[in-house]
């Protein structure tokens, strides 16, 4: 805060003085440039390279059992992947889960963020634990839902809840177990986020309004969630990415067995397993596609709903 | 620090507004969010209890559905550290992490001490190259670095791991640091120098003991982020050379091929997770604090 005030009438006398200002402009604008070279060559080095790369492969015909047999096909992995049913599936599944997880781990993380900001019981001892799935090794977390579920194994919840057979070995009990975890380990993150927003809602506002006879319900809705929303889209932006990029737990439960197979296991699977880059690097680019779609989405669905919101 | 104030602004303002019946209105208020801490606890610490269980179970009881084992045992602890599978991974996972933090930390302090303090035109731009990355599906980047490290010989070396987890590293290190950064009054850096300091003496004594809490913050952020990695880790090793605990428990080879051994694999799972637990618990106010920073700047 300090700062921005300190440097908030710079642009308007540097424009006055920027010939006087020259020599120094320039020489922080090196200094910056020095500083910040590394760090952003690194990142476009490692990001960009493969991500071209996989562009390139996808147009070819690579698969790395027949290496001989490479060849530039044009745009035939893309048929390819696009008119295969198991695609389509895949995407359905994984906007399933996307939908489902982010909803619960909105609901959830939002009555988390209330519960750390405003407890007055054991308010670190709240914020420890609730942290502690964030923490944990996604691998982990899987593992442990996973052998909890599975009848097979001895899991606790077939036991407690008197289940005869394996909820693992339905495609309903696993979406319900896989989804669970995602919701157990990604909740704190989702909370955190929000609590960030909750902290910038000033307090006279709320009391003001409990003095003018607002329930709690409506000052949660009328004032608490429309200050919060810039919060809230990187909260919902940053959940909605990670988890339609689901892998690690559904690797873990099942490989995508019971109909659980998520983009990123069709293409890991393609990739790596029978390892067809060509058709696999297809997939990447798909997916990506299907990420910067959401991203632009959220920022037009949200764009538009703030530009409004401020302008009252 | 300003959330516990405003906080404790609340509960006076609470206490004062609810005049007639403050002891049972406050009592209930107790009440309630003990109920709320109890919800919190046992949501968040059951699936962590049942593989510690697990993990303490003999085999024959192994699969017998109940929480807590009817026979105890440590024998699952001392066959994966007798396992090599198991101990090398963890070295791996340790170095790995280390070494990949260290470097993102670095680097992202160069960057965040220039997004912070300095004008210069191409922040956004930067900003928003972190952004992208910070959004890249990891996975799409895995075809073709398995198939350029094979190439150039990094598949299944430490570096081989290091350099993916260190790029997704990045971006989050440098909001976190440049979030923190902002905060930090520059101004005691030229105060020092006025009263006598040299350049280098202001650094050490005034701006780098500021600056030392984001630091560590981040530090601790990032380190969580490259121990939890499952993707790059399963994808870009093969051996005991470099594979990671993650990758290392979702294929532990099993008595018999036929038998997972989901004692183990659960007693493998609780030592790496007892020192992410002692982490978060000991730095949850730095956590949280550096998370919730990143977030509104961004």
């Amino acid at each position: 805060m300090s700062t921005g005030t300190v440097t908030a009438p710079a642009p308007a006398a540097s424009r006055r003085r920027r010939r006087h200002l020259t020599e120094r402009t320039r020489a922080e604008r090196r200094l910056a440039a020095w500083l910040i070279a590394p760090a952003a060559i690194v990142m476009i080095a490692v990001t960009a390279y493969p991500a071209i790369a996989t562009v390139i492969l996808s147009l070819q015909r690579a698969d790395l059992r027949f290496p001989n047999a490479n060849k530039f096909v044009g745009l035939s992995n893309y048929g390819h992947v696009l008119s295969a049913p198991v695609w389509w599936q895949d995407v359905f599944h994984t906007a399933i889960i996307t939908v489902i997880a982010v909803s619960c781990q909105f609901v959830l993380g939002m009555l988390l963020a209330l519960a750390m900001h405003r407890t007055l019981v054991a308010r670190g001892l709240l914020r420890s634990v609730a942290l502690i799935p964030y923490g944990i090794v996604a691998v982990v977390a899987a593992y442990s839902w996973n052998l909890a579920w599975s009848l097979g194994n001895g899991g606790w919840i077939p036991h407690l809840l008197g289940l005869s057979s394996d909820p693992l070995s339905h495609t309903f009990g696993s979406y319900v177990a896989i989804i669970i975890t995602e919701v157990w380990k990604n909740t704190p993150f989702m909370a955190l986020l929000l609590l960030a927003g909750l902290a910038l809602v000033p307090d006279d506002l709320l009391e003001a309004a409990k003095v003018d006879g607002a329930t709690a319900w409506q000052r949660f809705v009328r004032i608490t969630l429309p200050l919060m929303k810039p919060a809230i889209f990187v909260a919902l932006l940053f959940r909605t990415l990670d988890e339609f990029r689901i892998f690690d737990v559904i690797y873990i439960f099942n490989q995508g067995a019971e109909g659980t197979e998520s983009i990123s296991m069709l293409n890991y699977s393609t990739l790596l397993d029978r390892l067809n880059l060509g058709l696999g690097s297809a997939v990447s680019v798909l997916l990506f596609l299907f990420v910067g779609l959401i991203a632009l989405l959220f920022l037009g669905v949200f764009g538009a709903a703030a530009r409004p919101g401020s302008a009252k | 620090m300003s959330v516990d104030a405003a906080a404790a602004g609340r509960t006076s303002g609470t206490r004062s507004g609810g005049r007639g019946g403050f002891v049972s209105e406050h009592t209930k208020r107790t009440v309630g969010w003990s109920g709320a801490l109890v919800v919190v606890l046992v949501g968040s610490l059951v699936p962590v209890l049942w593989i510690v269980f697990l993990s303490l179970k003999t085999s024959a009881t192994a699969t017998d559905g109940s929480f807590i084992p009817h026979q105890w045992t440590l024998k699952n602890y001392s066959q994966i550290f007798s396992s090599s599978v198991f101990t090398d991974a963890l070295r791996n996972s340790i170095g790995i992490a280390l070494i990949a933090t260290t470097i993102a930390v670095v680097l992202a302090c160069s960057a965040a001490y220039a997004i912070a303090r300095l004008d210069f035109p191409g922040k956004q731009l930067i900003l928003l190259i972190c952004l992208a990355v910070a959004l890249f599906p990891q996975i799409s980047l895995v075809g073709p670095l398995y198939n350029l490290w094979r190439q150039i010989g990094l598949y299944d070396t430490w570096p081989g791991l290091i350099i993916p987890y260190m790029v997704f590293a990045l971006p989050l290190s440098i909001y976190v640091l440049s979030a923190f950064f902002r905060e930090i009054p520059w101004e005691l850096e030229q105060a020092a120098q006025v009263d006598g300091a040299t350049p280098f003496q202001a650094f050490i004594k005034v701006i780098a003991p500021l600056a030392m809490p984001g630091i560590v913050t981040t530090f601790i952020i990032v380190f969580l982020i490259c121990w939890n990695d499952f993707v790059f880790a399963i994808s870009l090793t093969s051996t005991t050379a470099a594979e990671t605990v993650p990758a290392a428990i979702a294929q532990f080879p099993g008595v018999s091929q036929f038998s997972v051994p989901y004692t183990d694999i659960a007693a493998a799972a609780v030592v790496v997770t007892v020192p992410v637990m002692i982490l978060v618990l000991v730095f949850q106010r730095r956590i949280v604090a550096g998370l919730t920073a990143g977030a509104v700047k961004g």
